[in-house]
C-alpha cells in the first residue's frame, strides 16, 4: 500500500500525459502554460500567508490557542473533534489562504504523520471556503433572499470536520 | 471586512493573552518569525504546487473534464429536478461539477456562475431550490485529488503525502452527502 501511494504521483502524471497524447494535445506547452498559472496562484496567496501566519504565530506564543483550545475542548471532544484544530476550524469558512497558512503550521508543529497533522490535512482537503463561496455565487447573479443556503452550507462544514476526525482514527487508527 | 475584524482580533487577542500570561517578549518574536515561516512555507510548496498546476491543464486540454461531465449528467438530473428539462444549466451543472472533482477551481467558478445565472433568471433575488443546492454542492470539497494539502505534507517530510486519500474521500463524501440532505430537508419544510 505504502508503494501504491509513492508511486501515485509519477503514475498520475504519465497516465494523464500518455491520455492527452493520444488525444493530440501539445502536452508539454499545456504542463508550461499550467505551472505558470501556478505560479501566479502562489504569488496572489504569499501575502495573505505572510498576515496570517505572522498572526497565528502570535496567537500561539501568547497561549491564546491554548486556552481557546482548553475551553473548547468538551464541545469539541463530545463531537469527536481534536481541540488543537480550533483555529483551522475558524478561518476554514472564511478564508482559503488563512486556512492553508493555519493547516499547514499544524502540520509541520504536530508532524505530518501525527493524529493532529492528518486530521488538519483532511479538514483542509474535504472542505472548502464556504463563506467566501457563497459571496462570489449570489453576488454574482444579484441574490438578496439567499434563504437555506447558509444553515445547509454550514452543516456540510461541521460534518466534513466531525467526518475529518472520524476518518483519521478508521484509515489509520489511534 | 471579515477578514480583517478576524486578523486585527487575532492580533489584539494575542498582545493581552501574551501580557496576561508574562510571555510578552515571545508574542514579539513570534510576529517576526511568522513572516519567515510564511516565505519558506510558499518556497517549499512551489515547485509541487506548479507542477500540479501543469497536470491539470493538460487534463483540460484533454478533454478529461468533458467526458467526466458526460458521466455525471443522469445523477445531476436527480438533484436538480426543476431544471432538468433546461438542457443549458444542466450542461453547465456538470461541467461545473467535473471541474470541480479534477481540482480545477478556477475553470469550475465561472462554469458555477453560467448555471447560476441562468436559474436566476427564472427566479429573480430570490435564491430558488436549485439555486441553494448549486451553492451549498460548491461550498463543499469534492476533489479527488487534494493536490495542496498532499504538498503541505511533503513539505513538512512526509513520505506519503497522498496516504490521506481515502479519509479526505470518506470525510468529503460525508460532508456533501449531510449539505446536500439538509438542501433537500430544507427545500421541503423552509418557509420565507
Amino acid at each position: 500500500m505504502e508503494l501504491f501511494y509513492t508511486m501515485l504521483v509519477p503514475f498520475v502524471i504519465a497516465a494523464v500525459s500518455l491520455y492527452a497524447i493520444s488525444r493530440r494535445v501539445d502536452v508539454y506547452t499545456a504542463l508550461v502554460h499550467g505551472a505558470g498559472e501556478g505560479l501566479n496562484t502562489l504569488m496572489r496567496i504569499v501575502p495573505s500567508l505572510i498576515a496570517l501566519l505572522t498572526a497565528v504565530y502570535m496567537l500561539r506564543a501568547s497561549g491564546a490557542l491554548e486556552l481557546a483550545a482548553h475551553l473548547l475542548a468538551p464541545v469539541l471532544e463530545h463531537l469527536g473533534i481534536p481541540p488543537e484544530t480550533v483555529a483551522l476550524m475558524l478561518v476554514r469558512p472564511v478564508s482559503g489562504s488563512a486556512a492553508l497558512g493555519v493547516g499547514s503550521e499544524l502540520i509541520s508543529a504536530y508532524g505530518p504523520d501525527s493524529y493532529i497533522g492528518r486530521v488538519a490535512a483532511v479538514m483542509l482537503g474535504s472542505t472548502e471556503t464556504t463563506f467566501y463561496t457563497i459571496a462570489v455565487y449570489f453576488g454574482a447573479v444579484g441574490i438578496t433572499k439567499t434563504r437555506y443556503a447558509v444553515p445547509a452550507a454550514l452543516c456540510a462544514d461541521l460534518a466534513g470536520f466531525m467526518a475529518a476526525a472520524w476518518a483519521v482514527r478508521l484509515c489509520f487508527g489511534g | 471586512m471579515t477578514m480583517s475584524v478576524i486578523w486585527t482580533g487575532m492580533v489584539v487577542v494575542s498582545i493581552l493573552c501574551g501580557l496576561a500570561t508574562g510571555r510578552g517578549a515571545q508574542v514579539a518574536a513570534a510576529a517576526v518569525e511568522g513572516t519567515g515561516a510564511a516565505v519558506e512555507l510558499c518556497l517549499s510548496i512551489a515547485g509541487m504546487m506548479c507542477l500540479w498546476t501543469g497536470i491539470m491543464e493538460i487534463m483540460r486540454c484533454a478533454g478529461l473534464a468533458e467526458k467526466l461531465s458526460r458521466l455525471l449528467r443522469p445523477v445531476l438530473k436527480r438533484l436538480y429536478p426543476d431544471v432538468a428539462d433546461d438542457r443549458g444549466v444542466m450542461d453547465s451543472i456538470s461541467a461545473n461539477v467535473s471541474a470541480n472533482l479534477l481540482g480545477l477551481g478556477n475553470a469550475a467558478t465561472p462554469l458555477g456562475l453560467e448555471a447560476a445565472r441562468r436559474m436566476s433568471r427564472r427566479s429573480g433575488t430570490v435564491a430558488s431550490d436549485s439555486l441553494c443546492m448549486l451553492v451549498v454542492c460548491n461550498t463543499a470539497s469534492i476533489q479527488l485529488i487534494p493536490t495542496t494539502v498532499a504538498t503541505v505534507r511533503a513539505a513538512a517530510g512526509s513520505n506519503t503525502p497522498f496516504d490521506i486519500l481515502p479519509a479526505v474521500w470518506l470525510a468529503s463524501a460525508v460532508s456533501v452527502g449531510v449539505g446536500i440532505t439538509a438542501a433537500k430537508i430544507c427545500a421541503r419544510i423552509w418557509r420565507d
